[in-house]
């Protein structure tokens, strides 16, 4: 930190980054700023990570494949231990197994995609499941196109799949199994190690978006039989804008890269590797792994505190996705009767995200709240509440308090819960489609 | 204070400019403070009772007007409503609008001065539709119960144009 505060100190004042430098953070920044719970967005990146990242934006700038020169053989080294950092955390036998990418979409156009067309001449099916990340789905719709077969798989009510269901959508010639580790709606953990393993008793390649995943639950591509695994760096307090595809080597898996051109990364992703991008992930994953536990227990406390916090004094509040098999630092919630974009705009000074994508021109309410079997009403009243590393008690508890106070007041002003109060049953209501 | 309501104008625009929209000033002045929140007597004769829209839709607007038997001008109006900030917004500006109205003049308020007023964004039109709809449908219900009340012998209100008088 002493390197980072000598540099920080000779920013003018006016600059955000002195509130590190200051020690005033905290202060500050929470008096005259939304409390920031939209963790699944992206998440703030830790000081120790800027502070890795700082020399190789300045003085080491050299370009990683430059094999003539110290400044390459620097950046080279840099980044080489940032590749050993990243597979650490995930359990990779190999840091070579290690793809840099742009972040957690290109990493899954590229394992999808790249999986799909290499093996196009023997096998034309790939499964996935429906509630993936929209990169996942329109990846798979591209493929489509290309006259491949996809089977979108449905999920449980507890947004869960069913494994009986995928063995049986298993066939000889699907290529590819893509199912994400964590969602990035509803918090849900697939059942990864089990489909892992029927994949490869299938001999099919399994494919993880694990981007919600990584350094918030424990990983380990070998034990778990993950063939291809995709990261994200700004999602684990790393910076934007970098990300990785793991690739199996031992049994090898095979793809036809999207970006060519100079072979850089095992010629999968050419382009120069952006190294101070790369440090600061490497560095992110090594506080991770340092972190882990701690952050759990953590994050599982707040997350139980800001549940029974706001179930214990409003009712009618559905928990969506399964309440034990998920990530506890992504809750979403519907509160009934209240519509999700207004109760945001109620909670103006809490930074979320509303799971309803009423935002958009579209009336469509989340289509992963749609896969779980969610209500109309439910879908249309969803928050998401994403909790992580520097979230703080005091941070949730004016949560609860602004959440139970809107709520009431939203509920007050909506028709549907005067209704409800006189016992008039929603379902049997002639609506008047607009 | 001048200072908290810059900060809170902040977080709007901040927030707003996240969900790709920039709503005007009268809308989250409407959101925030709501004119006419509540309900009227559904079985009193003299309310017309209209609501309008769908839980799947993610929008429920429900309008009452009171009004008064003898001049036909509505002396009261108030509503619920489930939906966006912009529902909201539209909802309590139309009870604003045509409180003390005549209630055949209430009929005539278009959606389109709704929107122009409170400068709705082109994605959130459907909202003042749906508020010149919840207006129409109040009206409605009062005609309706007026009619069945007096049967053939509603004779036209003081001021009512002839070709208004429903028999």
């Amino acid at each position: 930190m002493n390197r980072l505060s000598a540099v920080l100190r000779r920013l003018p004042c006016t600059s955000p980054l002195r509130h590190f430098a200051t020690g005033a953070a905290k202060a500050s920044v929470a008096n005259t700023r939304p409390i920031y719970l939209d963790m699944q967005a992206t998440s703030p990146t830790d000081p120790r990570v800027l502070d890795a990242m700082l020399p190789l934006m300045t003085w080491e700038h050299g370009n990683p494949h430059s094999r003539t020169h110290q400044y390459g053989w620097e950046a080279e080294k840099s980044v080489e231990v940032a590749r050993e950092q990243i597979a650490k955390l995930i359990g990779a036998a190999d840091p070579k197994e290690i793809i840099f990418t742009s972040g957690a979409t290109e990493a899954n156009n590229t394992a999808i995609k790249g999986v799909a067309r290499f093996y196009k001449s023997t096998k034309k099916h790939i499964i996935t499941t429906q509630t993936e990340h929209k990169c996942v789905l329109d990846s798979c719709r591209v493929l489509q196109d290309e006259g491949f077969d996809v089977t979108y798989l449905p999920v449980k009510q507890n947004g869960l799949i069913d494994l009986e269901q995928l063995e049986a959508a298993i066939r000889p010639d699907t290529a590819l199994v893509s199912i994400m580790t964590v969602n990035n709606e509803i918090g849900v953990i697939q059942p990864i190690a089990e489909i892992g393993a029927l994949c490869r008793s299938k001999k099919v390649f399994f494919h993880t978006d694990a981007a919600q995943a990584l350094g918030k639950i424990p990983l380990n591509v070998n034990d778990m039989n993950i063939d291809l695994m995709s990261l994200s760096g700004h999602k684990v307090y790393g910076p934007r804008g970098i990300g990785a595809l793991y690739v199996r080597r031992r049994p090898r898996v095979r793809l036809e890269p999207l970006i060519t051109g100079g072979g850089q990364e095992r010629g999968l992703r050419s382009g120069t590797v952006p190294a101070g991008l790369c440090v600061g992930f490497g560095e992110a994953c090594r506080v991770a792994q340092e972190e882990l536990e701690y952050d759990s227990k953590r994050i599982k406390m707040l997350s139980n505190r800001l549940i029974e916090g706001i179930t214990s004094k409003v009712t009618h509040v559905i928990r969506n996705g399964d309440p034990v098999a998920s990530y506890p630092g992504c809750v979403n919630l519907s509160f009934a009767y209240v519509e999700g974009e207004s109760l945001l705009m109620a909670l103006k000074d809490i930074a979320l995200s509303s799971g309803s994508a009423c935002t958009s021109a579209s009336l469509e309410p989340s289509y992963v709240l749609r896969a779980i079997g969610a209500d109309d009403e439910t879908a249309h009243s969803s928050i998401r509440f994403g909790i992580g590393r520097f979230t703080t008690v005091e941070e949730i508890d004016f949560v609860v308090q602004r959440v139970v106070e809107r709520v009431g007041r939203l509920r007050e002003m909506s028709p549907l819960w005067e209704m409800v109060q006189d016992g008039i049953d929603l379902k049997t209501i002639q609506w008047t489609q607009h | 204070m001048h200072s908290v309501e810059c900060r809170n104008t902040f977080f709007l625009l901040f927030l707003l400019r996240n969900a790709k929209l920039l709503l005007s000033l009268q809308v989250i002045d409407h959101y925030e403070n709501p004119r006419n929140v509540g309900s009227l007597p559904k079985s009193d004769p003299n309310v017309g009772t209209g609501v309008v829209g769908a839980p799947a839709c993610g929008d429920v607007m429900k309008l009452q007007i009171l009004v008064n038997e003898e001049t036909g001008e509505i002396q009261e109006v108030k509503f619920k409503t489930f939906g966006c900030g912009s529902a909201i917004a539209s909802s309590s500006f139309a009870t604003e609008k045509i409180k003390g109205m005549k209630v055949w003049d209430a009929k005539g308020v278009k959606n389109t001065d709704i929107a122009k007023e409170l400068s709705l964004p082109p994605v959130k039109l459907h909202c003042s539709m749906l508020a010149e709809d919840a207006i129409k449908s109040a009206v409605k219900d009062w005609e309706t119960k007026r009619a069945a009340r007096l049967g053939g012998k509603a004779a036209p209100l003081p001021g009512q144009p002839k070709d208004e008088v429903h028999v």
